[in-house]
C-alpha cells in the first residue's frame, strides 16, 4: 500500500481541484480530506454519506460557580490567560484578586458579601486540566469534548474518509491522524493499494499529522513569490520527515519565468517534477458543477492533470516498499 | 484599532489586500503584523530593512534523574503524552509539549525542571513606504504555531492602527490571530469553495464577536454567491477588487498593486475609508460599553 499526501504551504494552489482530479482518475483507492477546518473535497467529488461518527478531541476545564470557593489557584496556575474573575462589579475586588490570586470575599455594595468567583474561557483552554487537578474544593470539571463529526463516503472508485472540525475547535491533528488510521484499515480491508490525502495548507499540527508516515508529497506551486517561498517551507518539512517529493506547478503559464525557476530548484533539491498545468476557466467551471476537473473537461488543464497523475504513479510506484 | 484580515480559505488574497492597504493607509499611520507564522508572505512584498530577529521559544521540561523519584505524577497529569514514565526512566518527548507546566507543578521533589524548545522567530522591519512590519516565522517541523502568533500581537501597541494578516483555516491559528480585533475583513472568492470556508469563518467570528465586512477578490463584475450570502447574513461588501491577470502578475512578482495599476489605487483608498469609518466606530462603541460598566 501507497500513501500520497498533496500539500502546498500556501493555500489556493490548487491541492483540492487536483486530489479531486487524480482521486477520479485513480483506479482503485482511499481518498482523505485532511484540511478539516476547511474540507472542500466534498464539494467536488460526488459520493454519498455511509457512515458518520463524532470526533471526540481534547478536554476543557468548566468550574461549576456553586463549588468554587473563590480561591485562586486556578487562575494563578493556568498558563494560558484563560481563567477571569466574574462578580467582581467592584474594581478594586478585581485588581485584589487578580493581583494575588487569593481569596477575595469582599463586601459589596449592599453590605452582603460577594464572594469573587473564576470562570474558564473555552476557546482559551488548552484542556490540559492543570487546573482541574489542583482545585482543592474539586469546583472544576474535566470533560472529554466533541469537537466535529467524521465521515466515510463511497465515491466511483473507492472511499471517502472526511470530517468536518467544529467552529473554531482545536485538535485538527489529532483528527488527522484519525482520518488517516481510519483510512489505513479501509485499505487494508478491501486490498486498496492507494491512499490519497488532501493536506491542510501552512506547514503545522495538521499537516505535519498529514505527512507523518506519506510514502510521499506531491507539492502543488504557483509561479508566484509567494509560492514558491511557501512551497520551499513545505518541501523542507517533507525532507525532515522521510517523505519522497514530487512537485507540480499550477496556473504555470501565468508566470513562465518563475515556473522555469521551480524546475531549476527541483533538480537542485532532488524533487521529481510532476508537469505543470496551464491557467484554465475550467478548474472553477467544474468547481461550480461540484465535479472533479477531469470528469468536467478535457482542456488543456486537464488534460494536463492526467499527464501529472502518470508521472506521480510512475514516482510512487519506485518508492521504497514499507515493512508495515 | 485592529483590524484582522482573514479568508477561511487558503489563497483568496490575504495578504495582498493586507499590504495594498498598508500602503494607502501609511499617511495616516498603520503597522502591519503578519501572523501567517506558518506560511508568511508578507515581507516579500513591503521587502523591509534593517530588520531585527528574535529567537522565541516556550517551556518544557526537563527532568534531574538524581532527584527523580518514578513517583508517574507528571505522566498522570501530562494530557498531550509529553512525558512518560519507561523502564525507570522519563522521557520527554519534546514536539508533544503544550507548556502548561503540570508536570512540574505536581513533582514532588522538584525533579522536574525549565527547559525550552524553539518555536521560530519573531522578526521586525521598516518598509520604505513609511509603516513597520513585524511578523513570526514558525521553525519547520514545529507543530504549534498559536503561541508564535500570540508573540506578534504582543507587539501590537493598543493605540494605533493596526492591520493584521490572518493563517487560513477556521481552527486554533485563526482564531489566536482574530480574537481581539476590533475588526475583521474577509476576502472572499467567488467560488463554491471559496463560499464554503467564508461561512466557516463567519461562524467562528459570530462566536468571537468581531464585527466584519468582506472584500471580493477577483471578482467578474456581477453580483453572485458571496452577495447572496452577504445580503443573508446581513454582512456589507465593502470592495470588489476585478480579476486580471494584469493584477495576477503584479502579485506573482511581490509589487503592489496600488502601485502598478491606478484602478486599484482607487479601489483600495475607498476601501481603506470604509474600513476606518466603520471599524473606527464599532470601537467607540465598545469604549462606551466599557466606560458604562
Amino acid at each position: 500500500m501507497k500513501e500520497l499526501t498533496v500539500i502546498s504551504g500556501k493555500g489556493g494552489t490548487g491541492k483540492t481541484s487536483i486530489t479531486a482530479s487524480i482521486a477520479s482518475l485513480a483506479e482503485r483507492r482511499v481518498v482523505i480530506d485532511a484540511d478539516v477546518d476547511a474540507a472542500n473535497l466534498f464539494l467536488t467529488l460526488e459520493h454519498e454519506v455511509i457512515e458518520t461518527d463524532e470526533f471526540q478531541g481534547g478536554h476543557k476545564a468548566e468550574i461549576n460557580p456553586d463549588l468554587c470557593t473563590g480561591c485562586g489557584e486556578c487562575f494563578q496556575k493556568c498558563q494560558f490567560d484563560a481563567i477571569s474573575i466574574t462578580n467582581s462589579e467592584d474594581p478594586i475586588a478585581e485588581k485584589s484578586a487578580g493581583g494575588s490570586g487569593t481569596a477575595s470575599q469582599l463586601a459589596g455594595k449592599d453590605g452582603n458579601k460577594i464572594r469573587e468567583k473564576f470562570t474558564i474561557d473555552p476557546i482559551s483552554c488548552e484542556g490540559c486540566g492543570v487546573c482541574a487537578h489542583f482545585c482543592p474544593a474539586d469546583a472544576i470539571s474535566f470533560e472529554r469534548q466533541i469537537c466535529g463529526e467524521k465521515y466515510i463516503s463511497t465515491t466511483a472508485n473507492g472511499p471517502m474518509v472526511h470530517a468536518r472540525l467544529g467552529i473554531a475547535e482545536e485538535n485538527s491533528g489529532l483528527l488527522v491522524s484519525q482520518l488517516r488510521q481510519r483510512a489505513r484499515a479501509m485499505a487494508k480491508e478491501q486490498h486498496i493499494p492507494l491512499i490519497i490525502t488532501d493536506g491542510p495548507p501552512g506547514i503545522g499540527c495538521p499537516v505535519i499529522a498529514s505527512i507523518s508516515n506519506a510514502d510521499a508529497v506531491l507539492i502543488v506551486t504557483e509561479p508566484t513569490l509567494s509560492g514558491m517561498h511557501d512551497m520551499e517551507r513545505v518541501r523542507k518539512l517533507a525532507g525532515q520527515m522521510g517523505a519522497a517529493a514530487f512537485l507540480c506547478i499550477n496556473k504555470a503559464d501565468l508566470n513562465p519565468e518563475a515556473s522555469e525557476n521551480i524546475k531549476a530548484f527541483c533538480e537542485t533539491h532532488n524533487i521529481r517534477f510532476a508537469g505543470e498545468i496551464p491557467f484554465d476557466r475550467a478548474v472553477i467551471e467544474s468547481m461550480k458543477m461540484g465535479q472533479s476537473l477531469v470528469t468536467y473537461s478535457d482542456g488543456p488543464a486537464s488534460r494536463a492533470v492526467k499527464k501529472v497523475w502518470q508521472n506521480v504513479m510512475s514516482f510512487i510506484g519506485e518508492t521504497k516498499e514499507r515493512l508495515f | 484599532m485592529i483590524v484582522t484580515v482573514a479568508s477561511g480559505k487558503g489563497g483568496t488574497g490575504k495578504t495582498t489586500v493586507t499590504v495594498n492597504l498598508a500602503v494607502i493607509a501609511a499617511k495616516e499611520g498603520v503597522e502591519v503584523f503578519d501572523c501567517d507564522v506558518e506560511e508568511p508572505n508578507a515581507h516579500l512584498f513591503v521587502k523591509p530593512h534593517n530588520v531585527l530577529t528574535e529567537e522565541v521559544s516556550t517551556m518544557i521540561p526537563a527532568v534531574d534523574m538524581e532527584l527523580c523519584t518514578l513517583c508517574g505524577e507528571c505522566e498522570k497529569i501530562c494530557q498531550f503524552s509529553a512525558i512518560t514514565l519507561i523502564a525507570k526512566k522519563i522521557m520527554i518527548f519534546p514536539e508533544m509539549c503544550h507548556s502548561c507546566k503540570g508536570c512540574s507543578m505536581v513533582c514532588p521533589t522538584g525533579a522536574v525542571q525549565e527547559s525550552s524548545r524553539t518555536l521560530g522567530s519573531l522578526l521586525s522591519g521598516e518598509s520604505s513606504r513609511g509603516f513597520n512590519l513585524t511578523w513570526g516565522e514558525l521553525r519547520v517541523g514545529e507543530a504549534m504555531s498559536p503561541p508564535l502568533i500570540k508573540q506578534v500581537k504582543e507587539r501590537i501597541h493598543p493605540d494605533r492602527f493596526a492591520l493584521v494578516d490572518a493563517p487560513p483555516g477556521t481552527s486554533c491559528p485563526a482564531v489566536a490571530t482574530l480574537r481581539d480585533s476590533d475588526f475583521a475583513l474577509l476576502v472572499a472568492e467567488e467560488t463554491p469553495f471559496g463560499l464554503n470556508d467564508l461561512a466557516l469563518t463567519v461562524e467562528a467570528l459570530k462566536k468571537l464577536d468581531v464585527p466584519m465586512g468582506i472584500v471580493i477578490n477577483r471578482a467578474d463584475g456581477e453580483k453572485g454567491i458571496i452577495d447572496k450570502y452577504a445580503d443573508q447574513e446581513s454582512i456589507e461588501v465593502m470592495q470588489r477588487i476585478p480579476f486580471s491577470r494584469e493584477a495576477a502578475k503584479v502579485c506573482a512578482k511581490g509589487l503592489f498593486l496600488v502601485d502598478e495599476i491606478p484602478q486599484m489605487k482607487a479601489l483600495f483608498e475607498e476601501l481603506y475609508l470604509k474600513i476606518i469609518s466603520k471599524a473606527g466606530s464599532g470601537r467607540r462603541e465598545i469604549d462606551q460599553r466599557e466606560v458604562m460598566k
